[in-house]
Order: structure tokens, then C-alpha cells, then sequence
């Protein structure tokens, strides 16, 4: 993978027109664990896999709330993440302030893009090492992937992280069912989706948290006891082409 | 003829001379009462302009938690600046520590946010009820830079002054000859009785206090609210 002649600058580009830089930046979200996010006609649902790093930290918070309305999960470098988070959450903040109001999400997230493409093209700065999954409400749900590249993307379903692909290729196949699923369903598709990319990670220090917006529902992260409920409940869901 | 514009520092009589001032009264009174697990607090609704009135059904208690509300009279279009600084600052406060402000805590903020102001006041009278991490009520009462005093009750705003010692006499027991042993424990519905009496009082004799009062009782489970009328004159 080394391409070194144009590598090294963020400002230059390499004869195929790629820059480098950006895309290498990618790659820090590929490291990350995976996560899934899927809409459905009036929920968004985030579902994350988080790990400790080591035996005695704490589990890595990978789900971070925004506002009432919006959240995001996230993979790649954290502290990044933290950056970008408080930009939204001062950014929702000072329009509720402002306006009453909840900040529109398509709004919301292009900003935010407008805000990471300069990084893709500055000499003095680089590009934020991590994508996110915003999971918003406003008059219907919405799903945007944000990537380091600057790019905003709007999805019934996505998933990012590492084996990601598998998960996004349950998405492909189930993607008909989203739209007219019920709560409960559609948080067990992203359950069965990310299970899809466990690959051999399943040891201890491993959880899995879920988030939810939606129609008279506030973005909520989840309990414990409400997780292990939504597992078992995908576990009799699950359709046998999945296992 | 020397025209008044050559003299601009100089006061003509009978030429108009505007002044503005930054600040408007828009009356209303607050009375608060802590108990051993509750705290009561209980604010007219009536929001006025000199001798007008803006509107009889102004709800002048403030949820900011579950375990805190505060009251504010005084200059409204401050009362909801200040509000929406603290509901800014408290939001940001949850996204930090994971959790909800305690009463202490806001009660502090509340203090310094304040005195942040000191040279350009929120012409408001606060007073902060709720109940403390331990589940005990507390009152805390504020001046309009930020001065804050913990109190077992206070009544504050533009009945303040007539208010407080009925307070005094009838919650803190001052001027009667009772020993300490024979003080009776304050219970919910005295302390409600009592804010509902103090305010018929006020309505009598304060032109700026009537309409109705709501009153908030704060208990560790849950806010509970209740609204009585009062003289509309």
C-alpha cells in the first residue's frame, strides 16, 4: 500500500488525481469497530460494537448524543470524535438558544462538511480521522454518513468499521423491509447487521449499545437490560441465511 | 434665536427630553419554603407595565430539573435571558459529567452567572427550590448581582417585603412564645397553606401581585403543581 512519491502532503495530488493523504485518513475509520445505523418510516436506530481497549479500562463510549433530537456513533480516532462532537453540540445548542427550535439535520450535517473539507485541503491542518453515523429527527428520520474525506452522505442504512461489508451486505438484502418496520424490528435488523462483521472478536470486554430517534421519541441511548432484551428478541427473529 | 440643538448638555425647560432606561419592572412576587424532604415554591402569574397589565397568565416558575425550580420576578425580558443561559449551561454541564446538575450546583452557577453581570445587572429577583442530593429541600434566595443565601423560606419580589414576615411568624415561628421543643415539624400541606395565604395577603395590598398563583411542590420522585386564584384587581 505504500504510494510514497505522493503521499506525504495533503496538497498534492498523485497522477491518478487521488489524494493520498484523505484517503489514508479513511483508513483510520476502517480500524475502527464496526457500527450500523439504519432509518425505518419513523425511527433511526444506531447500533455500535464497543470494546475496551486492555483489560482495565473502561468500554470506549461510542455512541455520543447530540441533542434531543440527533446523535451519532462513531469509528476511527475518538479523540477526533470528541472535536467534532462538541462543534454539533454547541452548534444545536446555540440554535435551540436562538430559535426555540431544533436544528434542521441536513443543515446540520452539511455545515459540518463545510467545516472538514478544508482540513482535505489546508497544508497546516489534516483531515479528522473518523466517520460517523448521524441518526437525527426532525420531520422524518434521517440517517448521514459523515466520512474524513469531507463527504456527507445520505442512507436509508449504512455501515462503517471494520468487516463492515459484511454488515452493509445484510443492509443491501433486508433493505425493502426497513421502510414499514416496526421499532422493535428495525432495531433487531441492526443487531443481526452487525453481527454479520464480528469476525473473531468475540471475547469479553466486547458490548454492543443502541440509540434511537424518532417520531415522539428523544434521541435515548439505551439500557443494559433493554439491550440484552433486544438481543435475545433478534435472536428469534433471525433468519436462518444470516447465521 | 439660539436653537436648542446648540445647547445639547444643557436642559432647556420646556423642551422634551427623552431618556432611556434599560430596565422595566414588570412586578409579581415568589414565596419559598423548604421542608426536611420537600420544598415549596409558589409564584403569582400576573406580569405588568406601570399601571397596565401585560398579560394575568404568565407562569413565572421555572423547571430547570427534576429537582430544581426557580422562581423569577423582576424585568421578564431578563428573567428569560437569564433562563435561557442557565438551560444553555446546564445542557452543558449533563454532556460533561453524565449527569443532572444537583441543586447546590445550580445554585452556585446560578450565583457566578450573576455577579458576571455585575456592572450591567439582571434587574431579577431569584429565588431556587428543590431538593438537595440527599433528598432535603432547600431554598436558596438572590439579589440581583448574584448574592445567594440559603434559607429554610423567603419570599421575594414586589410583595417581598410584605411577605416575609408573615413568613417569619407563621414558618420560622419568630415572635411567639414558643420553646424549642414545642416547634411542630413542617409538613407539605402547612407549608402549601401557608404560600397560598401569603399570597391572597400580597394580592390585597400590592397592585403589581394578583391574577392567580401556581405553586410547585418539589419532592425527590416528582414536581407536583397546583394553580389558585387570586384578586384580579
Amino acid at each position: 500500500m505504500f504510494r510514497n512519491k505522493y503521499d506525504n502532503d495533503v496538497t498534492i495530488w498523485s497522477p491518478q488525481g487521488r489524494l493520498y493523504q484523505v484517503e489514508y485518513a479513511m483508513e483510520a475509520v476502517k480500524q475502527g469497530m464496526v457500527t450500523v445505523g439504519i432509518k425505518s418510516q419513523d425511527y433511526a436506530v444506531l447500533v455500535a460494537l464497543c470494546r475496551a481497549e486492555g483489560h482495565t479500562n473502561d468500554i470506549q463510549r461510542k455512541i455520543m448524543p447530540i441533542d434531543s433530537h440527533l446523535g451519532m456513533s462513531i469509528a476511527g480516532l475518538t479523540a477526533d470524535a470528541k472535536q467534532v462532537c462538541q462543534y454539533l453540540r454547541t452548534e444545536c445548542m446555540s440554535y435551540r438558544h436562538t430559535y426555540e427550535a431544533a436544528y434542521p439535520v441536513s443543515r446540520l450535517v452539511t455545515n459540518l462538511g463545510n467545516k472538514m473539507q478544508p482540513t482535505t485541503q489546508r497544508y497546516d491542518r489534516r483531515p479528522y480521522g473518523v466517520g460517523m453515523l448521524i441518526a437525527g429527527y426532525d420531520l422524518k428520520p434521517h440517517i448521514y454518513q459523515v466520512m474524513p474525506s469531507a463527504n456527507v452522505m445520505n442512507c436509508k442504512a449504512m455501515a462503517i468499521g471494520a468487516r463492515s461489508q459484511s454488515s452493509r451486505t445484510y443492509l443491501e438484502r433486508h433493505l425493502d423491509s426497513f421502510l414499514y418496520s416496526s421499532k422493535d424490528e428495525i432495531i433487531c435488523h441492526g443487531i443481526q447487521a452487525l453481527r454479520s462483521s464480528l469476525g473473531n472478536d468475540c471475547g469479553e470486554n466486547i458490548k454492543i449499545t443502541i440509540a434511537l430517534v424518532g417520531k415522539e421519541q428523544t434521541f435515548m441511548t439505551l439500557s443494559d437490560e433493554e439491550c440484552i432484551k433486544y438481543l435475545n428478541m433478534a435472536q428469534t427473529l433471525a433468519k436462518p441465511d444470516v447465521q | 434665536m439660539n436653537k436648542f440643538e446648540q445647547f445639547p448638555d444643557y436642559q432647556v425647560p420646556g423642551v422634551q427630553h427623552h431618556d432611556f432606561s434599560p430596565y422595566e419592572s414588570n412586578g409579581g412576587s415568589i414565596v419559598a419554603i423548604a421542608g426536611e424532604d420537600f420544598a415549596v415554591i409558589a409564584a403569582d402569574t400576573r406580569l405588568s407595565s406601570g399601571y397596565n397589565i401585560h398579560t394575568r397568565t404568565q407562569n413565572k416558575l421555572f423547571k430547570l430539573s427534576e429537582n430544581s425550580v426557580l422562581g423569577s420576578t423582576g424585568c421578564w425580558s431578563d428573567t428569560l435571558s437569564l433562563t435561557g443561559l442557565l438551560k444553555v449551561r446546564m445542557q452543558m454541564y449533563e454532556h460533561t459529567h453524565l449527569k443532572v446538575m444537583s441543586t447546590d450546583a445550580l445554585a452556585q452557577m446560578l450565583s457566578i452567572t450573576m455577579y458576571n453581570r455585575r456592572f450591567f445587572p439582571y434587574y431579577v429577583s431569584n429565588i431556587l427550590a428543590g431538593v438537595d442530593k440527599d433528598g432535603k429541600g432547600v431554598v436558596y434566595s438572590y439579589d440581583p448581582i448574584g448574592h445567594c443565601e440559603r434559607a429554610t423560606y423567603r419570599a421575594g419580589g414586589t410583595a417581598g417585603p410584605l411577605l416575609q414576615p408573615v413568613l417569619d411568624n407563621q414558618i420560622g415561628y419568630k415572635n411567639q412564645n414558643l420553646s424549642q421543643d414545642e416547634l411542630p415539624k413542617l409538613s407539605i400541606d402547612r407549608a402549601v397553606a401557608v404560600a397560598f395565604d401569603t399570597f391572597i395577603s400580597a394580592a390585597e395590598r400590592d397592585i403589581y401581585t394578583g391574577d392567580s398563583v401556581i405553586i410547585n411542590i418539589i419532592t425527590k420522585d416528582e414536581i407536583k403543581s397546583q394553580e389558585l386564584p387570586l384578586r384580579k384587581d
